[in-house]
């Protein structure tokens, strides 16, 4: 009889609590139907300037008080993670450096998978008075996508998103580094050794190993570019990718390292984010084989100190601190921002002991290139692609690309957002943040 | 003879308790919930030197500081609920169905795919209606075969149920390639963003209300179901005794594929709440490892449903309390976790001063302390 007693106690609980719920939530997000007005007319703004940032509409008052601005942070893991240790670390200096105390006026909330939760949590953070708020990992996105759609005074940024100027929202930013600057420059950092290793005699052929993630834009984008640095170097030089389909998984990483270098490759990089493929190089260096690896992140001479030549780097402080400035100046927020080496938003790390001679006025020389405009990373007449009838792109009878879609992010084969060739090369990450080359290019093969 | 000291006596013996009283009991939890606290406050300031109490007032805020985090909180709780309702038929008859984290999956899988489908023609209250058949009939079917396989076969089906896990979470992978959003993402995205096509729509002004309604009259409709009816008392039946179940005339292979066909229906409701009414995605997370967590609720409460729903409510709250503390106090959620650990330990110990009783040296064995 109790029993009972208690389970309707229970239940009556429940439904006068859901009552009272139910009557103090006045804190209403803006009407769906309104959200989705705003949407379209956003999104006729933006295809007017061209996929370029438009106006954020919220005034943000001259001389404002930056120690009265909060800001937002959702990381997928904590900083103990090679991935969210730079996004953590990248606010946290972006806000020092624009006069902000990151303790006080960070929220910072870490373990947030990419599921509904993301959703909460940035709603969370933009009820407690956060004016903007930044996710780190891709699939966060469309969660923040929602947010942003119901609180339009509120500025929400996705990490290595994409989606900002399609959805059309006028509080929803990308931001992305020009990690293709930094790659290209350490296949440069790869085509010395690799030459170096010709001369003596010790290589014949010029074959290159690369452990990718997943086969996405991101990918290709970054792969590319380090061979076309390689190849700047070493032009007959080949590439083959192997596919972990994992973002972190060491002893798959490795596996594919020492695959590749059975298969005869001599130079491994990745786009991965352990330790796993410079261990193996290290271990396959000690056992007598002529193998050097490139890294990404990270410096990797700690793991791999007789084969590491050097890792692609990203600053992303100067994204952050970009769009803080934007936001505490009250001036446009681009939707689409990125930053290479003229923002010094990207970088190679120290170069390691085995590097080729002469490798550190060639890096000058490309960085120096890359500044000034006289090296264009994908410009068209350094590759050559296979002609396609799919109309996403079209090549001369060279292989040289005339014209390519820049995206098409619904695989319908119809260009979502403008011509990427421009001026004989191939435009990255211009259109919008994110990396979007994601064509095959000769000299490169896939295994998997 | 029989006087002689031996001068062994353990200090402490253990003894089943044949009955406890009702408050007794509710006593012995109380202490448990009172101990656990003191003892992670312990841990808290040892640890972190925060003041165990502020951490604890921190918790309480994260899960219920504001309207809209007390929504989240009962959202969350309502699925883990659901699920415990959905296990509660299959343990109760001692079919020990490990295979909810599937059923929600399947159930999810349909609801997205139809609201993927019929979003923007159908009508919202019509759609709902069917997605919902749609989730009940999959997870039922998935419920159902290790359930035929034991009744025909007498397959293990713990095994079998777990192993089902794994077939589903490969369709929904499957499924998210399938269906993928924006191309190239791995992910689906959130279904109908704009149009908000197959949502469950708000109701008195909040958009939890009707996972919350249907919840509670699942969880009604399971006690009586389980208490007053034929059907519950033949599971209760089988449970204690197949051999039992048989004498009186019971058909244990139709009670067993009946029973499992109710758990596996309402364990797919619950792919259904989850993402017509919470994440309106589908991924191999929707689950999250709540059909595990469902066990120990359902378990927990020994199936009564206002129990179950109260420890759902602890867990979520919890868990909710953990992030908001690794988040002020800079804290990593492992020391979140530690804390909801002794307090999931000390409840889970007070089981056991419940059903056993420890006797001093020197006490009378036979009497009731």
């Amino acid at each position: 009889m109790k029993k009972k007693l208690i389970g309707i106690m229970m239940a009556m609980t429940m439904v006068v609590g859901l009552a009272a719920c139910g009557g103090g939530s006045s804190s209403a997000p803006a009407e769906s139907g309104d959200a989705a007005a705003e949407a379209t007319e956003a999104a006729e703004e933006t295809a007017e300037e061209g996929g370029e940032a438009e106006a954020s509409e919220e005034p943000v008052a001259e001389g404002v008080d930056v120690t009265a601005i909060k800001v937002g942070q959702i990381c997928v893991e904590d900083e103990n993670s090679g991935y969210d240790a730079a996004p953590i670390e990248g606010l946290a200096t972006a806000m020092k450096n624009l006069g902000m105390d990151p303790a006080t006026q960070l929220t910072l909330v870490v373990d947030i998978p990419e599921d509904e939760t993301c959703y909460d949590t940035a709603v969370d953070e933009a009820e407690g008075g956060c004016g903007i708020i930044f996710s780190d990992s891709y699939g966060h996105q469309t969660y923040m996508q929602q947010a942003a759609s119901e609180y339009s005074d509120v500025t929400f940024v996705a990490c290595t998103g994409d989606m900002a100027a399609p959805s059309g929202l006028a509080n929803l930013k990308n931001i992305f580094p020009h990690t293709y600057e930094s790659r290209y420059v350490s296949g440069v950092v790869a085509g010395m050794k690799l030459k170096e290793m010709m001369d003596a005699g010790k290589v014949t052929d010029p074959y290159v190993g690369y452990v990718g993630a997943y086969p996405y834009a991101e990918v290709v984008s970054g792969y590319t570019a380090f061979f076309l640095g390689v190849r700047s170097i070493v032009p007959e030089a080949h590439m083959d990718v192997q596919f972990t389909n994992s973002w972190y998984d060491p002893t798959a990483e490795g596996a594919a390292a020492e695959a590749l270098i059975s298969k005869g490759c001599c130079i491994i990089s990745q786009h991965a984010d352990s330790t796993g493929a410079p261990s193996a190089v290290q271990a396959a260096h000690e056992n007598g084989k002529e193998v050097y690896c490139v890294g990404y992140n990270i410096d990797m001479r700690a793991v791999a100190p007789d084969v590491a030549l050097t890792s692609a780097q990203n600053n992303w402080s100067v994204l952050y601190e970009h769009m803080l400035k934007c936001y505490i100046d009250g001036t446009e927020i681009p939707t689409d921002y990125s930053a290479g080496i003229n923002e010094d938003a990207v970088m190679i790390s120290e170069l390691g002991d085995a590097c080729a001679e002469g490798t550190a006025e060639a890096v000058e020389a490309a960085w120096a290139g890359i500044k000034d405009g006289s090296i264009q990373v994908f410009a068209t007449a350094n590759f050559t692609v296979q002609p396609t009838d799919n109309g996403s792109y079209a090549v001369d009878e060279e292989g040289h690309l005339t014209s390519a879609f820049a995206l098409d992010s619904d695989g319908d084969w119809v260009n979502d957002n403008g011509e990427a060739i421009i001026d004989g090369a191939f435009v990255e990450s211009q259109l919008r943040s994110a990396p979007y080359f994601s064509l095959d290019i000769d000299g490169i093969t896939k295994l998997n | 003879m029989s006087h002689i000291k031996t001068g062994h006596e353990p200090l402490i013996r253990i003894a089943k308790r044949d009955a406890i009283s009702k408050p007794k009991s509710i006593m012995i939890r109380i202490v448990a919930v009172l101990l656990s606290l003191v003892v992670s406050g312990a841990f808290i300031l040892a640890i972190t030197g925060q003041n165990p109490i502020r951490v604890y007032e921190v918790m309480v805020e994260g899960a219920f500081g504001t309207s809209r985090r007390s929504w989240v909180t009962i959202r969350d709780t309502m699925m883990l609920f659901c699920i415990a309702i959905g296990l509660a038929p299959a343990y109760k008859m001692k079919f020990w169905n490990i295979g909810a984290e599937g059923q929600v999956l399947i159930g999810g899988i349909c609801t997205a795919g139809l609201m993927r489908a019929l979003g923007n023609t159908m009508p919202t209250p019509l759609l709902l209606v069917v997605m919902a058949c749609a989730s009940l009939l999959g997870g039922c079917i998935w419920g159902v075969i290790p359930a035929i396989f034991k009744a025909e076969w007498h397959t293990n089906e713990t095994l079998f149920t777990l192993m089902m896990n794994y077939v589903a979470i490969q369709l929904t992978s499957y499924c998210v390639s399938l269906w993928e959003n924006p191309f190239g993402s791995n992910s689906v995205g959130i279904i109908n963003q704009q149009t908000q096509g197959g949502w469950f729509p708000k109701i008195f002004g909040q958009a939890v209300s009707l996972n919350v309604i249907i919840v509670m009259a699942l969880a009604i409709g399971m006690h009586i179901y389980l208490t007053y009816s034929k059907q519950g008392y033949e599971i209760a039946v089988v449970g204690d005794s197949v051999n039992t179940a048989r004498y009186a005339g019971i058909n244990v292979k139709a009670v067993t594929i009946r029973a499992m066909a109710v758990s596996g229906a309402i364990c797919g409701l619950a792919g259904f709440i989850a993402v017509a009414g919470a994440s309106h995605t589908i991924s191999t997370s929707t689950a999250g490892g709540q059909g595990f967590t469902a066990i120990i609720v359902a378990w927990l409460a020994q199936f009564n449903s206002a129990i179950m729903g109260l420890i759902a409510l602890l867990l979520v709250s919890l868990q909710k309390g953990a992030i908001q503390i690794a988040s002020q106090f800079k804290l990593n959620n492992y020391a979140s976790n530690v804390i909801t650990g002794i307090i999931l330990f000390f409840i889970l110990g007070s089981e056991f001063f419940i059903n056993f009783r420890l006797i001093l040296r020197g006490k009378k064995g036979g009497e009731e302390k």
